[in-house]
């Protein structure tokens, strides 16, 4: 087997040296009554060959092609990825490293994540983010419990408008250590109706995204009035960081956490993972954060350096009173976004952003003209919700065949809304792809 | 890490097993961490002391010190209400490293019970002690 | 040539990104711009980030001169112990690129995900097997994220027989992400100490075990190396007392195809496929953390799970008693699409890396036991404990000794870990690396030591040959700058 270099000379006489007679004799710590009597009964081992034609064919039998057309967002967005980033994130230097603990030969590492770090704060508008946790669901139940572990208190109020799959992870990461989860309805405007939070006295947090499941912006402003001065942490978080190219970001609107999914930044939809979950928050919060930080620092000849830094907050070191149990997050995606981040620039970034909008607009447009309801009237930015007549179903289905995927049915997460779609579109999508779905929609 | 012998220990303190020292000023008790503790934690970064007005029984945690590999208890010496704190920890964590006796103690105390006192170690004791344990 | 592989070379400068670049410049094409713009509203409108503006050169060359400061696995050994750093194949990086996987959107209509359901299926058949359990989710992300899935099962498990469980036990040689993951679900640890044989006794689990004591945490093999021996008692003691048994799987590289952990009594065990499945660790992720269970657990499995019928794959959300959802779609896909093809690609061998791995290890530590103190002097399994006992009177420190090594060439071993060994040096080579490596390894460290009775000041400043000598990390944390901006 190429990944194991021992030959039965080195074997031989390694085994003398470890004093066994054979293989097997290496495990005689292991009580007999401990042993596996069976072979391990496995496919393979395949040539690589073999491997690729075997992967090769079931990738084939995906809806993820050159042909296909899938408007869906809800969570995980088809970008493009320049070559350059692909390219530069399988160098095998920051893929085949460990974490960070040895700083010394991790610079790169390191200083790669110090401007990660740099960059979220900036797009959403924060003091300070961390080096990542998992993906944008597990870091909303993180920012719930570091909300809780603030203020002190064990109870919160989430938007029924953030993403039902975040939400129910909210319930797993919460439910066990008895918090109470109070769900903000929607209102008819697609936003979330903050009508039942007359007060946030005995909230540890009040959480909202933006945009929304919906696709539609929250008035962030609102919420940042009603928990400022209070104990409640404001939690905002996203599926969509593209949107803060173009929409101001929840920093400025008083948020104390904003916390989300960053897949849409050069990493791969990988059939929803790995993802990335970026997390930031604000300087007088920071020992209370979840997982890894990098900090600056100098080394013994005054030269400038980056160090894993605060890791007082963390498992390995203070156990079960750690701020969170993450040890490995998602560094790589980390990277990746970082790199996706700089080839874009500032400029990059916003006339992305536009282009997302103008995209989605021109298609919500088109829809609107060809006799479909846009049941919400707030603002969006890159998805949108659309009201089908009865029997479209049929319609959707057949459109399936011929490889176009028109949106996510939206009644399987909210009952009332049977006949509701929720339709992505990216820069993915030329002019003549949307004028084409739209003629297809039409029939 | 120093030899014990490269330690100061003063004698006109008390000393806990826990390696806290307390000393009587005016009717309140002075407390920090021995010259020991600073030493086996390492540079100090952060410093949580307790909140003033906090009450606590003898040998309950009131604060935390962090290195930066390391987290240590405070060990409230004897029992008592807070009635100050060191606000200059959180500037200049590095005083309890380089004064643990002076300008890096952490909190001060209303004892509930002055006789407390009396049962923590004299300095020969507590060097007694540090001697065993690393026998 | 210098034997080792640790030389000088020329390091390249490369300042941060926010101090380069030009307003103006593009590193990306843009797609082009087939549409009016549309109207907006303007008082919605942000600034956007302050991302500097840099050409793809720019780009390309700063992560490239970063890139080249780092270690990582394919630079060289990298004996971490616990961790598992071996080799992490090339083919599955083309496997997890393939446009069909890399491309999938998780809301795919079923009939359009068939290929990533099959191989999901197909992988918790596998990973069933190599582990002797029942039922796998692979929906976790990483080790720890399994270990929370793991006590959430223990939670929902004590909740269905209606009673409440407030404590766990967990030995003093865990990984710090046990009693974490632990106090997540509300268990307050009760921890337990290893015996002189470094191994947990019967004895001390039956005296800490009760009826509100939900079950146990074991590492097995443990961190120290070694294979819990008394397994089948300590879980025969938890289980008579209506506790269960959970593994932490870390360590499963050392008895693929020699122990089957369901049928010595374990209940719950996690794997790392970023360890024993060979996915890059990626400088701290992305990775996962398969949870597998018995069959009396598996109602309580995260959703949703990926269901066969008559070769079609489906993913069902019908599980009433599972413990909920832990990721935001179905784990990490492109970990699993590696970890699936390394397996077809070794099949059955298996059991060969497992047996390697403890052959390296058993081999390292004979060749070294002579130069540093061995706590326990026994055989280990996939990696060895070592400390710095023997360097103490020269005031030279398992910190030290490591940071030296880099300058030879290698990566440091995982050092102060376990707690139970005062200055450990944890060692773990992994299959894959050869003998002379190994060889050169243990030269290597020989190296250092002989020099910590001749210059320890060098060992105290190492290493020497780096982009940047040892950190001022104390500064960093009193102070921490966390951002450029």
């Amino acid at each position: 087997m190429r990944y194991l270099p021992q030959t039965e000379e080195d074997i031989a006489e390694m085994l003398e040296v470890a004093g066994a007679a054979d293989l097997e004799g290496l495990f005689s710590s292991i009580p007999d009554a401990c042993r596996r009597r069976t072979d391990l009964n496995l496919p393979g081992p395949l040539t690589e060959w073999e491997l690729n034609d075997a992967m090769s064919s079931m990738a084939s039998a995906m809806g993820a092609c050159h042909e296909c057309k899938v408007y869906i967002g809800a969570g995980s967005y088809e970008h493009y990825i320049p070559a350059s980033v692909s390219y530069l994130l399988g160098r095998s230097e920051f893929s085949t490293s460990y974490t960070p603990y040895q700083p010394e030969i991790s610079q790169g590492t390191l200083q790669a994540v110090f401007e990660y770090q740099s960059f979220v704060a900036s797009l959403l508008g924060m003091e300070v983010a961390n080096a990542s946790l998992y993906d944008g669901a597990s870091a909303l139940a993180e920012a719930l419990l570091m909300a809780a572990r603030v203020s002190r208190l064990k109870k919160v109020a989430v938007s029924s408008l953030i993403h039902p799959f975040h939400r129910r992870v909210v319930r797993t990461y919460l439910e066990p250590a008895g918090f109470e989860i109070v769900e903000l309805p929607g209102g008819p405007d697609g936003r979330t109706d903050l009508g039942k939070l007359r007060s946030v006295e005995g909230f540890a947090a009040v959480a909202v995204q933006s945009p929304n499941f919906f696709g539609c912006i929250e008035d962030l402003a609102a919420v940042g009035n009603l928990t400022r001065d209070s104990h409640a942490l404001f939690v905002a978080s996203f599926t969509e960081p593209l949107a803060y190219g173009l929409y101001k970001s929840p920093g400025g609107f008083g948020a104390d956490i904003v916390c989300g999914e960053g897949q849409s930044f050069g990493i791969p939809q990988s059939y929803g993972g790995p993802g990335l979950g970026m997390f930031a928050s604000l300087k007088k919060h920071v020992r209370s954060m979840p997982g890894r930080l990098v900090g600056e620092t100098t080394d013994m000849d005054g030269r400038r350096g980056f160090v894993l830094t605060l890791a007082t907050r963390e498992q390995h070191i203070r156990r079960e009173k750690a701020t969170s149990n993450i040890c490995t997050n998602s560094g790589l995606c980390a990277v990746t976004s970082a790199m996706y981040m700089a080839s874009l620039g500032g400029t990059g970034l916003r006339e992305l952003a536009r282009l997302n909008y103008d995209k989605s607009e021109y298609l919500k447009k088109q829809l609107r003209g060809a006799g479909f309801a846009i049941p919400f009237a707030s603002p969006t930015f890159n998805e949108f919700v659309v009201r089908f007549p009865a029997g479209f179903e049929s319609t959707y289905e057949r459109l399936q065949e011929q490889r176009v995927v028109a949106g996510i049915p939206l009644a399987a997460y909210y009952p009332e809304l049977s006949g509701h779609y929720l339709l992505c579109v990216t820069e993915t999508k030329s002019k003549r792809d949307l004028d084409a779905l739209a003629g297809m929609l039409k029939v | 890490m120093k030899e014990i012998s490269e330690l100061l220990f003063p004698d006109d303190i008390r000393y806990t097993k826990d390696h806290e020292w307390a000393r009587l000023e005016d009717g309140t008790v002075r407390i920090g961490i021995s010259d020991y503790a600073q030493d086996q934690l390492g540079d100090v970064v952060f410093v949580e002391v307790p909140e003033v007005g906090a009450t606590f029984n003898r040998g309950e945690e009131c604060g935390t010190l962090e290195s930066v590999k390391a987290v240590g208890s405070l060990y409230i010496p004897v029992s008592g209400e807070i009635v100050a704190v060191n606000n200059d920890l959180e500037e200049s964590p590095a005083l309890v490293n380089s004064a643990p006796y002076g300008g890096g103690w952490i909190a001060e105390v209303k004892p509930s019970d002055l006789s407390e006192l009396d049962t923590l170690m004299s300095s020969k004791d507590y060097l007694e002690m540090l001697k065993g344990m690393t026998q | 040539m210098n034997e080792f592989g640790g030389t000088t070379g020329l390091i390249l400068e490369e300042p941060l990104l926010t101090e380069k670049g030009k307003k103006g410049r593009m590193g990306m094409s843009l797609p082009r711009r087939d549409i009016e713009r549309a109207p907006m509203d303007e008082t919605l409108k942000g600034e956007g980030p302050r991302l500097p503006d840099l050409s793809e050169v720019e780009v390309v060359r700063h992560y490239t001169r970063l890139s080249t400061w780092n270690f990582g696995v394919d630079t060289g050994l990298y004996p971490l112990g616990s961790c598992t750093m071996k080799y992490n194949p090339k083919t599955n990086e083309r496997q997890a690129a393939l446009t069909g996987f890399a491309g999938a959107h998780p809301l795919l209509p079923e009939k359009l995900s068939q290929g990533a359901l099959k191989i999901m299926y197909e992988l918790e058949r596998f990973l069933a097997e190599i582990t002797g359990m029942d039922s796998v989710s692979l929906q976790p992300s990483a080790g720890a994220h399994g270990e929370f899935a793991g006590m959430l099962v223990f939670h929902a498990y004590h909740k269905s027989k209606g009673s409440n469980r407030t404590k766990i036990i967990v030995p003093d040689t865990a990984h710090g992400t046990n009693p974490a993951s632990a106090a997540l679900c509300g268990f307050s640890p009760v921890n337990v100490k290893s015996n002189e044989r470094g191994v947990l006794s019967p004895e001390a689990i039956a005296a800490v075990m009760d009826e509100q004591t939900a079950g146990i945490m074991v590492t097995n093999p443990n961190t120290l190396g070694f294979f819990e021996e008394n397994i089948k008692e300590i879980a025969e003691i938890v289980h008579a007392r209506g506790g269960l048994v959970y593994a932490d799987g870390a360590n499963m590289n050392a008895v693929m195809g020699i122990v089957s952990m369901g049928d010595i009594g374990i209940d719950v065990l996690h794997l790392n496929l970023h360890k024993t499945f060979s996915t890059p660790h990626g400088g701290g992720g992305p990775g996962a953390g398969p949870v597998c269970v018995k069959r009396h657990l598996e109602r309580f499995l995260p959703v949703p799970r990926v269901v066969e019928q008559g070769g079609r794959y489906r993913l069902s959300y019908d599980f009433p008693h599972s413990i909920g959802k832990l990721h935001a779609f179905y784990g990490n896909v492109g970990i699993m699409i590696r970890a699936y093809s390394y397996i077809l690609s070794l099949g059955p061998e298996l059991k060969r890396v497992s047996q390697l791995a403890v052959l390296n290890a058993n081999y390292v530590k004979e060749k070294l036991k002579d130069t540093l103190h061995l706590p326990y002097d026994r055989p280990c399994m996939h990696e060895c404990v070592f400390s710095d006992k023997l360097q103490a009177p020269l005031k030279v420190t398992t910190l030290d000794m490591v940071k030296r090594l880099i300058d030879y060439g290698f990566h440091p071993p995982t050092i102060y870990f376990p707690l139970v060994v005062h200055g450990a040096i944890m060692i773990e080579p992994t299959e894959t690396e050869s003998r002379e490596e190994i060889d050169r390894f243990i030269r290597a460290f020989k190296e250092v030591v002989k020099e910590a009775g001749e210059d320890p000041e060098r060992l105290h400043k190492a290493p020497h040959s780096t982009k940047v000598r040892r950190l001022d990390e104390t500064a960093a944390a009193r102070n921490p700058r966390l951002t450029c901006f």
